[in-house]
């Protein structure tokens, strides 16, 4: 009788195409890919050292960590009525810094977009997104508290310049992922170059672009907790006096109402993205 | 009195990558014909209507629509943009913005005509719209008019595009294999609405790869092998005789044997009275 095991590999025939065809398979190990391993762990451990990351210190200072955290606590909700005021104006900052970094950022990211504007546009403009990305908002705002004064609309302008980098490009982004079909029949009626963006591109983009600036929306009110530090208003300058004068329960306090605004923003923005896609 | 030439070919020649698409091609269209470019796919029929509008700048040769000069010697003329306004393009992928709704897309016909500052806020006047709605009443989907246009099926969206050269005014309609991406009952639909605005003074070439289609609606055709036009006469000349001689064995891709896929007007008379009786 003959065996129903198919599979039984003594007696598969191999024709010589398939075994050539496995000779031409790639190799797991080569003397390029461990090359490049190594320098993968050179480099790890450049920068253990570079970070000076001790870990046993963790464990012998395992105490003070303790009886640090627990000087946190009880919070100290005294002036929350201050804190909640000053969250309002962290919430308002990510707001503004978002908006008006999302308007900036469509005609920059068309501008900074392949398939919409010839070399010699896109490489500057992105160059210049570039910069404004690169430099934190806490820098920006160092710049702007000195020039318009100390305050939230210091904040604001650092997060308009920050997010208008960041938006600019993934806007251009998701311009250089549409569908040219759709742009083509509208330049076929005789329609301009910029009638081609109105009616062509910014229908096909514009989920996308809500999505990204609602996300921004909600990294922006995050950012904006911190640069009170600087002096650019909001909670941060709350946040920062009570570190300064030691008032941990404060710290607590503040910490504690931050994490639920944003918890809360962020499931509201997370709710409105998935409706829009 | 002498017939207007709506569309004239010299010499055009146009290479992708060093392969010639095109090799000095000319024709001439008389105001009020209808016209089918016949050919395999790669023959050069698309690029061919693609240079007609401009939509393709060519290398070498002369395109004129009404005696005036769309390109030349690749150059786009200055006005080109009003020239194209005077031409409609069908795409065979119907290249409507899905995201619009249907009457918007037929509303982006008059883009030529609309300022900027409208076309910023997508203004469209009260007369553009009972325009446009005329429109998808005569191509038979005025009850679809406000939904998106990713809602419709294709034979739908291709209406919708006639519909849009309508409201564009178009004395030219140039279609890119119009038909092939439709079922037999959409496919006659649209081909039919083809023939009426021919009948009404509309010049027509249409770019067709199944011979049957030709010899149905067409009384001219030209016939178009490695970018050179083989053939410009009657369709009745244009047998399978003539086919084979000018594509060989390629002549099966043109001409589908056996198959009934497609009932004439003629036939449908024929058989609902053989039905009656």
């Amino acid at each position: 009788m003959r065996s129903p095991n198919i599979s039984n590999h003594h007696h598969t025939k191999v024709s010589s195409e398939v075994r050539q065809m496995l000779a031409k398979e790639d190799k797991q190990v080569t003397t390029v890919k461990i090359f490049w391993l190594i320098i993968a762990i050179a480099l790890l451990i450049f920068s253990y050292h570079q970070s000076e990351l001790n870990p046993p210190v963790l464990i012998q200072r395992g105490g003070n960590m303790v009886e640090y955290i627990s000087s946190y606590f009880p919070p100290d909700f005294s002036y929350w009525k201050t804190y909640l005021d000053d969250t309002l104006i962290t919430i308002s900052m990510g707001i503004w810094g978002t908006l008006l970094a999302a308007i900036a950022a469509i005609p920059l990211s068309i501008l900074a977009s392949e398939n919409v504007c010839p070399p010699w546009i896109v490489q500057p403009i992105r160059r210049i997104l570039d910069a404004m990305r690169a430099i934190n908002e806490i820098v920006f705002a160092l710049v702007f508290v000195v020039a318009v004064g100390l305050g939230p609309f210091a904040g604001v302008m650092a997060l308009f310049i920050h997010t208008a980098g960041a938006l600019g490009k993934l806007f251009s982004e998701a311009v250089e992922a549409i569908e040219p079909g759709q742009v083509e029949g509208i330049r076929a009626t005789g329609a301009s170059k910029i009638q081609e963006v109105i009616f062509g591109i910014i229908p096909q983009v514009i989920p996308l672009w809500t999505s990204f600036a609602l996300y921004r929306f909600e990294s922006n009110v995050r950012s904006a907790s911190v640069l009170g530090i600087v002096g650019a208003g909001g909670i941060g300058v709350s946040l920062y006096q009570s570190f300064q004068s030691f008032d941990y329960g404060k710290v607590c306090s503040i910490l504690i109402i931050l994490i639920l605004a944003t918890t809360i923003i962020d499931t509201i923005s997370a709710k409105l993205r998935n409706w829009l896609i | 009195m002498t017939i207007a030439k709506a569309v004239k070919v010299e010499n055009l020649s146009k290479s992708f990558k060093g392969k010639l698409a095109l090799n000095k091609v000319g024709l001439i269209a008389n105001e009020g014909e209808m016209l089918a470019l016949v050919g395999a796919s790669g023959s050069g029929k698309s690029t061919l209507l693609r240079n007609i509008n401009g939509l393709h700048l060519a290398d070498k040769g002369t395109v004129s629509i009404f005696d005036a000069p769309l390109q030349s010697q690749g150059k786009y003329h200055s006005h080109i943009r009003r020239i194209r306004s005077q031409i409609g393009f069908i795409f065979q992928q119907f290249n409507l913005v899905t995201r619009l709704t249907v009457v918007e897309n037929v509303l982006i016909g008059n883009l030529s005509q609309i300022s900027l500052s409208r076309s910023l806020f997508r203004q469209f006047s009260k007369s553009e719209k009972t325009q446009a709605l005329a429109a998808l009443q005569r191509v038979g989907i005025l009850e679809q008019a406000y939904q998106r246009a990713s809602t419709l099926s294709g034979g739908q969206q291709q209406r919708v595009a006639i519909a849009r050269c309508l409201v564009q005014g178009a004395k030219i309609i140039l279609a890119d294999e119009p038909i092939a991406s439709l079922d037999p009952e959409s496919a006659r639909k649209v081909m039919e609405l083809l023939c009426e605005l021919n009948d009404e003074g509309i010049t027509v070439i249409t770019s067709l790869h199944q011979v049957q289609m030709v010899q149905r609606y067409f009384k001219r055709a030209i016939a178009l092998r490695d970018g050179k036009v083989m053939f410009d006469g009657a369709v009745n000349e244009l047998n399978e005789q003539k086919l084979t001689k000018i594509y060989g064995s390629a002549v099966e891709e043109l001409v589908v044997r056996g198959h009934g896929d497609f009932t004439t007007r003629e036939d449908l008379l024929v058989k609902t009275k053989t039905e009656t009786h």
